[in-house]
């Protein structure tokens, strides 16, 4: 499907460009996840992406529910190398500007847990933020005021946002944290009061079995 | 679709043209994870009532001969199960092996969305190595400005604020949802407070109860016996 308006030997046409750039685009879109996900005791679970020469990306995770709240997590390289390690750490960041053009892969282990399984959040981002409209990319000229007020606002957006989803994290591990002290309270309350029910039964019995003495066999009086 | 006609009239149709297709082309060379047949990943997201959740989705086989991944044949399937925060079925389904899910929240809170790849043919899989690539979205946002200008003959400008509109949105919205997360949290709490409360009482009861049949029982134990 040829670009529209195209005559052979005259300079690229808009839409060619456009195509070009849309193109580029896809190549360098802002990819990332945002996942919450559950990792069973002593076990492990890897990510894999594919991030070009020179790009950056950055890991953020938290440990939101499960024992102690931490995880082990590492990355990896396409050659093999640990570029990141950290043992039993309950959130952190991490960036890094990839040199080499592959598949990079990042584990969270819950591998030194033996029967708590955790809940954790990540957040992956590669790249940066492409403008909203191609064109936009490539300005000759300054941003005027009410463009670079836009700018502002919207990092300023993007960091609250940021902060919303760390907040809802933590409110999610507290309320977590509630929820299980309130049914243990109830399990708690009706387990003790029938331990007590049988504890005052039992020493009852035991004190009047002390007092009782054993009957004899029945003596036939000799005559 | 809609937009076709006043796009052909100011040239943007092959724009438009591609930005559908990059939404349609899905995750592409987006994040994978590595799963064995019927192995089950399991998400959970945490999301307000009333959210389209979007999964767009590419699975991969891994062929040993190449040493690479390859696109899945037609006869993997990807099995969704997406359950609301009361443990409900929200979504069941089976996929082919690449496309997209997509599903509405209808309560606010934890939805567990969990995966899985199975192999439709009855013969038994080798026991190969799959990848899903997993791109979930949530919310509609609006991603095709192109055709959003296009439409409605916007400036940059307007764009840009548009932008910013929908980002406040979000997080007004977020805002929301967290209200109703804390009145839980506080409902939960009270109810634990109360719970404390009332079995301590009734517990003290009890216990004054069964210390005072104990030694009533006890003594008329000890009179019928005669040591008392």
């Amino acid at each position: 499907m040829g670009p529209a308006g195209a005559r052979p030997g005259s300079p690229p046409s808009p839409p060619l460009l456009l195509l070009l750039l849309l193109l580029l685009l896809r190549a360098e879109r802002p990819r990332g996840a945002e996942l919450t996900f559950e990792l069973p005791d002593s076990a492990k679970q890897c990510f894999h992406e594919d991030v070009e020469r020179g790009a950056k990306f950055s890991l953020d995770y938290q440990v939101i529910t499960g024992g102690h709240y931490d995880v082990d997590c590492y990355v990896e390289d396409p050659l093999g190398k640990t570029i990141y390690r950290e043992t039993k750490k309950q959130y952190d960041s991490f960036t890094h500007r990839a040199e080499v053009k592959g598949v990079y892969q990042f584990c969270f282990s819950n591998e030194f847990s033996t029967f708590s399984h955790k809940t954790v959040y990540f957040d992956f981002q590669v790249g940066d933020e492409p403008p909203i409209l191609p064109d936009m990319g490539n300005r000759v000229t300054a941003l005027t005021q009410m463009e670079s007020a836009c700018v502002t606002i919207h990092e300023a957006l993007k960091t609250v946002i940021d902060s919303q989803t760390h907040y809802r994290l933590r409110e999610a591990q507290d309320r977590a944290r509630a929820e299980e002290l309130n049914s243990r309270v109830s399990y708690w309350s009706v387990g003790e009061t029938v331990a007590l029910f049988l504890v005052s039964f039992s020493q009852v019995l035991l004190l009047k079995s002390f007092f009782t003495e054993k009957r004899p066999a029945p003596r036939v009086a000799h005559s | 679709g809609r937009g076709w006609g006043t796009a052909r009239a100011t040239g943007m149709a092959l724009p438009l043209l591609l930005g559908q297709l990059l939404a349609l082309m899905g995750p592409g060379d987006a994040f994978y994870l590595e799963v064995r047949e019927l192995e089950e990943k399991c998400f959970i997201q945490e999301i307000p009532d009333g959210t389209v959740v979007i999964g767009n989705y590419k699975t991969e086989l891994y062929d040993p001969a190449m040493e690479k991944y390859q696109p899945s044949p037609q006869w993997i399937n990807l099995f969704v199960f997406v359950k609301d925060p009361e443990n409900k079925n929200l979504l069941a389904r089976q996929y082919g092996p690449q496309g997209s899910f997509t599903f509405t929240s209808q309560s606010p809170g934890e939805h567990q969305i969990c995966l899985h790849l199975e192999s439709i043919r009855f013969a038994l899989f080798y026991d190969g190595k799959l990848a899903i690539h997993l791109d979930m979205q949530l919310g509609e946002r609006t991603n095709d400005y192109a055709e959003f200008a296009a439409k409605d003959k916007l400036t940059q400008l307007h764009l840009r604020v548009q932008q910013l509109v929908e980002q406040v949105e979000l997080i007004q919205k977020e805002q929301e949802y967290q209200r109703w997360r804390e009145e839980r949290f506080r409902q939960t709490s009270e109810s634990t407070n109360q719970r404390v409360l009332w079995w301590s009482i009734l517990q003290t009861f009890i216990l004054v109860a069964t210390g005072v049949w104990q030694m009533q029982h006890l003594k008329s134990f000890f009179k019928a016996k005669k040591l008392v």
